[in-house]
């Protein structure tokens, strides 16, 4: 497995608050554009097709997932 | 429209009359046999007609119509397809007319986002791309192909019926005088996107149609424009759609402009519509329409290139968005790839089987084109919200870096596929560099201008057309009969672009295929090694 989901940050809860901080007082609409640009940025960083591919498996399991488990609560 | 526009004083000189060939006089149980039919006298049936005549086989050349296309159509041709040119004998008068282009730009909005250069280095004979319209690069092959005489090419031959048999083909024909049949060892489909013959066949055609729809112009006008590549995202004069501006000879520019999904074509093609959007692109209205044309771009192809003794190739075979000039060069390509194999086969000097090679290494060229394509398409005309969001995001991105600019697909232009193909001979030593077995040649400059062999592409074109080996040696070696010899004696300095090119030192030798692929390479070779891959190269593997 090339992408690392040990917990990297020193300080988890930072990097977090950050991310939100980022999407005060923004719409949706302007959330969502944030969020493309965020995630282009982090990818070129990052630069390793693998380790994307397996980002994008792993992010899109859990939505799938979590999606799932919320339309059987209702 | 103008009236005297270029297109109709090409079409003046170029209409062909229909004559009446001997072949038609044979009874139909007992046609008049031949090596090799092609059917279309478009760029690819009559790049290959030539290719394979001066090979040294009898062709003919069939064509449903009696002149050559209608429309500038393809325009763009790649520095590939002049190389292949240059070996048919046309490649000088394609470029002597041509638009001679590399730099790209691609604006957003009102502003420049950045631009590209196809060539940034020197020592090539043939540049990047040239613009020319269709129809002269068509008319200049067929001046070529009436030099030749094993070229029979018949004008108002439409092929209507088609019989496999074990080891012929027979092709029934009709024409002003009705019907005849011939029969030839192999049938090669070069009859355009729509092919008849692939319906004969039986064959699919699947892949993906666009909903966006193009409207592409070619219009007359004198402007101070550079000749480079023009592409817009959401420009000013055509707000959230793209747009692109190439300029052509004779003063013909093509304007390519998006429209809606839901637009109307019969309304859009309308000059009196098109005029208003084009004259707020160019800022005047002082233009005359050559040609307009509305286009669903589709991408599509068949998975068999070769169905018994009929062989498809260009458009016939496989279609793409045109934003990347994948089109026409990818059939010369194919066209290139397939004539020397064909050659080989109706001489007997190799096993049918290495037709096969041409369905693998064209095919995986079909994949890329139409996956490159595709890409641009999408990304030119996003399918979702979502799409939308991330190519705005890649363009606002590309206002300030650079891994923006090279992320914003404004077409990614063609260049030759490399092959994985059973007839490369796989590196045996380590190689920092030059072209690997699959890959295409690459030009440099070998003598100075007035020994009439300035460039590689020249002295393969003299030596060549079989296969031929490029060594860095002095000594004479003893190569297997048959093989042409391009030798460079001594690395001087004016050869070091040569040198850096091929990674080559003392005693490198590399072994061109016909069609100017690498076969081999080696540091030190032996007679053996070469007449190895030899033998793996010519399907004997």
């Amino acid at each position: 497995m090339a992408l690392s989901t040990r917990s990297n940050f020193e300080k988890p809860d930072d990097a977090f608050r950050a991310i939100v901080e980022a999407h005060r007082g923004l719409s949706d609409e302007q959330s969502a554009d944030l969020n493309a640009a965020l995630v282009l940025i982090l990818a070129n960083h990052i630069g390793d097709f693998d380790v994307l591919r397996e980002a994008i498996e792993l992010a899109k399991r859990r939505m799938l997932e979590a999606s799932q488990q919320q339309q059987q609560q209702q | 429209m103008a009236q005297a526009n270029i297109q109709a004083e090409i079409e003046a000189k170029t209409r062909f009359g229909y004559r009446r060939h001997a072949d038609q006089d044979f009874g139909a149980a007992e046609p008049a046999m031949h090596g090799v039919v092609v059917v279309g006298a478009g760029p690819v049936g009559l790049s290959l007609a030539i290719d394979l005549a001066q090979r040294g086989q009898s062709v003919v050349l069939l064509d449903d119509a009696d002149r050559i296309g209608e429309g500038s159509r393809a325009i763009c041709f790649s520095k590939r397809s002049l190389e292949f040119w240059d070996r048919l004998g046309v490649g000088q008068r394609m470029v002597d007319k041509g638009v001679v282009w590399q730099v790209g730009k691609i604006f957003h909005g009102a502003s420049l986002l950045y631009q590209f250069d196809l060539l940034p280095e020197e020592g090539h004979k043939r540049p990047a791309f040239i613009n020319l319209q269709q129809f002269y690069a068509e008319a200049y092959l067929v001046d070529r192909v009436t030099e030749l005489p094993d070229i029979s090419l018949r004008w108002r031959n439409r092929v209507v019926g088609l019989d496999q048999r074990n080891d012929h083909v027979i092709l029934s024909i009709d024409t002003p005088d009705g019907l005849y049949r011939i029969g030839a060892s192999y049938v090669i489909a070069c009859d355009g996107a729509r092919s008849s013959l692939r319906q004969m066949v039986g064959a699919e055609f699947s892949g993906q149609v666009f909903e966006d729809q193009f409207l592409i112009a070619d219009v007359r006008m004198t402007a101070a424009f550079p000749t480079e590549r023009w592409f817009w995202f959401d420009p000013p004069f055509h707000a959230g759609r793209s747009a692109l501006l190439h300029k052509q000879p004779d003063d013909i520019w093509r304007i390519d402009l998006q429209l809606d999904r839901d637009a109307d074509p019969a309304v859009e093609k309308h000059p009196e519509n098109v005029r208003p959007r084009i004259a707020r692109m160019l800022g005047h209205d002082q233009f005359d329409f050559e040609w307009i044309s509305l286009y669903k771009f589709q991408c599509r192809r068949m998975a068999r290139l070769i169905h018994g003794r009929v062989i498809f190739a260009g458009d016939a075979a496989h279609q793409v968005s045109p934003f990347g000039a994948r089109g026409a060069n990818s059939g010369l390509e194919d066209a290139e790839n397939l004539a020397w194999k064909l050659d080989r086969v109706l001489r007997k000097a190799s096993p049918e089987t290495l037709l096969e090679s041409y369905q693998i290494e064209r095919s995986a060229a079909a994949d890329e084109n139409i996956r490159e394509s595709t890409r641009s398409t999408d990304f030119m005309a996003p399918a979702t919200r979502q799409e939308a969001r991330l190519r705005k995001a890649v363009l606002s991105l590309a206002k300030e870096t650079e891994f923006g600019k090279r992320m914003v697909n404004g077409g990614r232009l063609s260049v030759p596929s490399i092959y994985e193909t059973s007839l490369s001979t796989a590196d045996g030593e380590v190689w920092c560099g030059g072209p690997r077995p699959g890959a295409s040649m690459l030009d440099a400059r070998i003598a100075p201008p007035e020994s009439g062999l300035e460039y590689l592409t020249d002295a393969f074109k003299a030596f060549g057309r079989g296969f031929t080996i490029l060594e860095f040696a002095n000594g004479a070696a003893e190569w297997p009969d048959g093989v042409g010899i391009v030798r460079i004696g001594g690395i001087s300095d004016s050869l070091e672009t040569l040198r850096a090119r091929y990674d080559a030192e003392p005693g490198t030798a590399y072994l061109f295929r016909p069609d100017g692929y690498v076969a081999a390479r080696f540091r030190h070779p032996t007679r053996e090694a070469i007449e190895a891959a030899l033998k793996r190269a010519t399907g004997y593997s």
